[in-house]
């Protein structure tokens, strides 16, 4: 694995989300109430809405357009709806928040 | 041959390490014992007693000096060592070299100090040793006030240990809840209720700036500019692990350093044990992990095969009356499953974490007496499936009794409680449904039970369905969603009579199932709250659809639409020509006039916002709230300014409005407008509150709506002045605010409550309606502001607006 240094978990809000940039499109950062990161696409499958945007509760994530709620671990949508998101490797060390550079298509920066 | 053995470090792993090295084989080694610290081995864990006064040091000490003089072990007590030569195999201390044939580095870990401007001052102190315990104890003598950076194990127990020896205590603590390493935030909310009902001052997300002071440290001042006086400044942020000697000498070092699983470094004749290690990327600064870690290097030290391996870990705080439990891992997860168990009546909450059928996690404050037997259940990785259902009572109840509410209600004797608040028993509630009482209602008139926290109206209903038989319709009342039973009306009435002041307290005092609601009940709690407690609550953005938080509406594309304010539909050309500047700055696709007066921007994109703002800003111009559940426009026709019909000033009284009204949360949207005759050209009847200007005075008209329903209003009351106009608006407004649903626009909660109700309480009752009107006024104090010159201005704020990263661009290499 090929661990990007991206920020500090503080950078984002307590159940709340921010957006990095990568060669495979916007993926959005999402930090529980408990202070679990994960990583997954900032796009719903539904219409496009931005995740990064939605209210974050337990390890989930609803969607601001239309309310399609997606499990943040597994990246599957909860309930009726049928869709899936993708998710990527993120871990946090010492504060800190690694990304895969792998998985969201960056080669190493060093 | 006696081989010499150099230990750095007299700590409580190298103490074990002695002591199982002693048992096994005295005489194997001839042992040198370096401490930085003047003296020998104690009871770290214990420091917390020492500091409250519930024990000394001389009952904390584990090998004092006269232990290591009769084993022979060579001890240089207060003498740092300088180097490690591992080519030389020598240790070079202050007062000369020893040489050695197997090194044991157990140099522990450092505080982490937070390196803000006057971290060095004296009086701004550490909570590590017996040094800083005594510093403690020495400043507490003076009394003062403390402050603790740091909610953490350690430093929830320095502040207990200071205000028991009588400090005036505050705990900073960066994240939202209290030990969030170790507690969610149900248990966190209850370990702080307990902090403060000691006296303890609690504040989460609390950032130091800088702590202030000329000789000594007088003040901590917070990033949101806070001061607070401080006499001792403890900071307890966080450990590292001391690893200075084994990075000089060439050792592998990643956080800590590096061991197999023998405790081994990476030269094959040093060793190390204890906080300074690292272990397949795990950091220890627990002491069981420690003590397992001693016997495997003895056993390395002697030839003996022996392997260090990961546990889990339970932690306990050693603060008296603060009882909380926490054992693996609690986090949520796709394949796991929560039970969790709250009594608020007794501040008990438990949470098991279940992953295929084993134990995996367990949170427990108020009654931990079963957290060794969960823990033992984590540990061996139990099946638990046969006992799942009544896992979360404890040992006590395994054994198989049946599950079922309703049978275990039954078989109540008639002298148990249901209803702590109000001692109510069974046999009380059975008379009462005897007596004729067939619903909740009728049993709360009765006999009070239920009637003051409500926790316990499931048990009634049970009761009354045990007992009724057939006979009991339940309730139809749509709980707010799927975390909770309870209404929104009972939500509202619970967190006013129970004074709950935030969201985590909500979540606890009522029971909710879930860790932190969902995105239908949070927005609606944090509404409530806010509406009740203008000045102790603090608006979560995170518990507000994305409209709110970012104030400006998101469109289908993730762009966002910006809308200015426009007093009363009044603009100049000045602000005309900043909204055209913007428009033309930031490629605005869509200039579009609104139906309520405004002008809408529309396609901006997110991370532009705080920028369009500011300048938007520069020219006077403040956020219209076109997004929020709460006031947005007041409509006007042109009055009596110029109009041949108009009777009164309805652009005046419009703006007078506005400027009164702005920025207020309400349930939902809420739409105003004043005509200024019964011609109505500013379409005042179906409006949420209209006024309708007539010769005599203003017609007050609620009720109406041109949304998903079409609503002409139904008028609530003439007046004869423009004051009292804006005070029945101002109080009608606040009663909306205070019992309305969430989401619920005037028009459906007058549906519910009935005009009558409401004239009954602001038309009828003048000091009810001066009351609303203050109660309004109180609220506004705190929420008439502008938020985009607060996202524009703050530079924290702002930065949320932009990307995290941006990893599109490769290095320029």
């Amino acid at each position: 694995m090929n661990w990007i240094d991206i920020g500090h978990i503080s950078d984002i809000p307590l159940h709340g989300a921010r957006v990095v940039k990568t060669p495979v499109g916007c993926v959005a950062l999402f930090r529980t109430g408990e202070d679990e990161v994960f990583a997954a696409d900032d796009r719903c499958p539904h219409k496009g809405g931005p995740l990064s945007e939605g209210i974050v509760h337990g390890q989930s994530v609803t969607c601001p357009l239309h309310n399609w709620v997606f499990d943040l671990s597994t990246g599957q949508a909860h309930g009726a709806d049928e869709g899936r998101i993708g998710t990527y490797p993120v871990r946090v060390e010492g504060g800190r928040l690694l990304i895969d550079g792998g998985a969201i298509g960056k080669r190493s920066a060093a | 041959m006696t081989q010499k053995l150099v230990i750095i470090g007299a700590g409580m792993a190298s103490g074990r390490v002695i002591e199982h090295l002693l048992d096994a084989d005295p005489g194997a080694y001839d042992i040198t014992l370096f401490n930085a610290e003047p003296r020998g081995n104690y009871n770290r864990i214990m420091l917390s007693p020492v500091l409250s006064g519930e024990k000394t040091y001389e009952e904390i000490v584990t090998h004092g000096d006269d232990w290591y003089a009769e084993r022979g072990i060579t001890c240089r007590f207060g003498e740092h060592v300088v180097k490690i030569d591992p080519e030389m195999k020598v240790v070079e201390g202050e007062n000369g070299h020893v040489p050695y044939d197997k090194l044991v580095i157990a140099t522990g870990s450092a505080p982490f100090i937070i390196p803000v401007p006057g971290h060095d001052l004296p009086g701004v102190i550490s909570y590590r040793d017996l040094d800083d315990t005594n510093a403690m104890i020495e400043a507490a003598a003076k009394g003062g006030k403390a402050v603790v950076i740091g909610g953490g194990l350690l430093g929830l127990e320095a502040a207990a240990g200071l205000k028991e020896r009588g400090m005036d205590v505050t705990v900073l603590h960066l994240t939202g809840h209290l030990m969030e390493r170790q507690l969610d935030e149900a248990a966190g909310y209850l370990l702080r209720k307990d902090l403060e009902a000691r006296g303890i001052t609690v504040k989460t997300r609390a950032s130091t700036k800088a702590i202030l002071g000329e000789d000594r440290a007088q003040a901590v001042l917070l990033e949101n500019g806070e001061t607070l006086g401080a006499d001792l400044v403890v900071m307890a942020v966080g450990i590292r692990p001391e690893t200075r000697l084994a990075t000089d000498a060439h050792l592998d070092v990643a956080r800590g350093i590096e061991v197999s699983a023998q405790m081994q470094t990476s030269d094959p004749d040093v060793f190390a044990v204890g906080e300074c290690v690292e272990f397949n990327g795990h950091l220890f600064g627990l002491v069981a992990p420690l003590y397992d870690q001693a016997k495997v290097l003895a056993d390395s030290l002697l030839g003996k095969s022996n392997a260090f391996a990961v546990k889990e870990l339970a932690t306990k705080l050693k603060v008296t009356g603060c009882d909380l439990f926490s054992a693996g891992d609690f986090a949520e997860g796709e394949t796991r499953e929560d039970i969790v168990f709250r009594d608020p009546a007794r501040s008990i909450y438990k949470r098991l974490v279940i992953e295929d059928d084993r134990l995996i996690g367990a949170v427990m404050y108020g009654d931990t007496a079963d957290g060794s037997w969960f823990f033992g259940l984590i540990k061996d990785g139990t099946d638990i499936e046969e006992m799942r259902e009544t896992l979360i009572f404890g040992p006590a109840f395994q054994g198989g009794a049946s599950a079922d509410p309703l049978s275990a209600v039954a078989a109540l004797p008639p002298e148990a409680e249901i209803c702590g608040c109000n001692g109510v028993c069974k046999g009380q509630i059975t008379s009462a449904i005897e007596g004729g009482a067939t619903d909740l209602g009728a049993i709360r008139a009765t006999t009070k039970a239920s009637a003051s926290c409500g926790t316990c109206a499931g048990l009634v209903e049970q009761l009354l369905s045990v007992t009724l038989g057939e006979d009991y319709a339940a309730p139809q009342a749509q709980p707010v969603c799927g975390c909770t039973s309870h209404t929104h009306e009972d939500v509202r009435r619970l967190i006013k009579s129970r004074e709950l002041k935030s969201l985590a307290a909500v979540w606890q005092e009522l029971g909710w199932t879930t860790a932190n609601g969902c995105h239908i009940c949070r927005p609606a709690v944090n509404y409530y709250l806010l509406a009740d407690w203008p000045l102790e609550y603090r608006d979560d953005p995170q518990s507000r659809f994305v409209n709110e938080r970012k104030h400006a509406n998101i469109q289908k594309d993730g762009t966002f639409s910006v809308v200015p304010r426009m007093w009363g539909g009044i603009t100049t050309p000045d602000e005309l020509r900043a909204i055209a500047d913007a428009a033309d700055k930031y490629a605005v696709p869509t200039v579009k006039v609104t139906g309520g007066q405004r002008i809408d921007l529309l396609g901006v994109r997110g991370e532009d916002l705080p920028a369009i703002w500011s300048d938007l800003n520069r020219a006077g111009l403040v956020s219209g709230h076109a997004y929020s559940k709460g006031l947005r426009t007041v409509k006007t026709c042109v009055g009596t300014d110029h109009c041949r019909f108009g009777t009164q000033d309805s652009t005046g009284l419009g703006i007078k409005l506005e400027k009164h009204l702005w920025g207020s949360w309400t349930p939902h949207k809420l739409k105003l407008a004043v005509s200024g005759c019964p011609r109505n050209c500013a379409e005042a009847t179906c409006k949420d509150i209209g006024v309708v200007c007539v010769d005599s005075g203003y017609e007050i008209h609620v009720g109406g709506a041109a949304g998903m329903e079409i609503k002409g209003t139904e008028v609530l009351c003439k007046v004869a002045t423009e004051e009292e106009a804006v005070e029945v608006i101002s109080a009608m407004t606040q009663i909306y605010r205070e019992n309305a649903r969430y989401l619920d626009r005037i028009y459906k909660w007058l549906a519910r409550v009935g005009l009558d109700w409401v004239k009954a309480q602001i038309v009828d009752d003048l000091e009810n309606r001066r009351l609303l009107a203050e109660r309004f006024a109180l609220s506004q104090s705190i929420y008439r502001k502008d938020p985009w010159a607060e996202h524009a201005q703050n530079s924290a704020t702002r930065a949320q607006y932009a990307p995290l990263a941006n990893l599109t661009l490769e290095a320029a290499e």
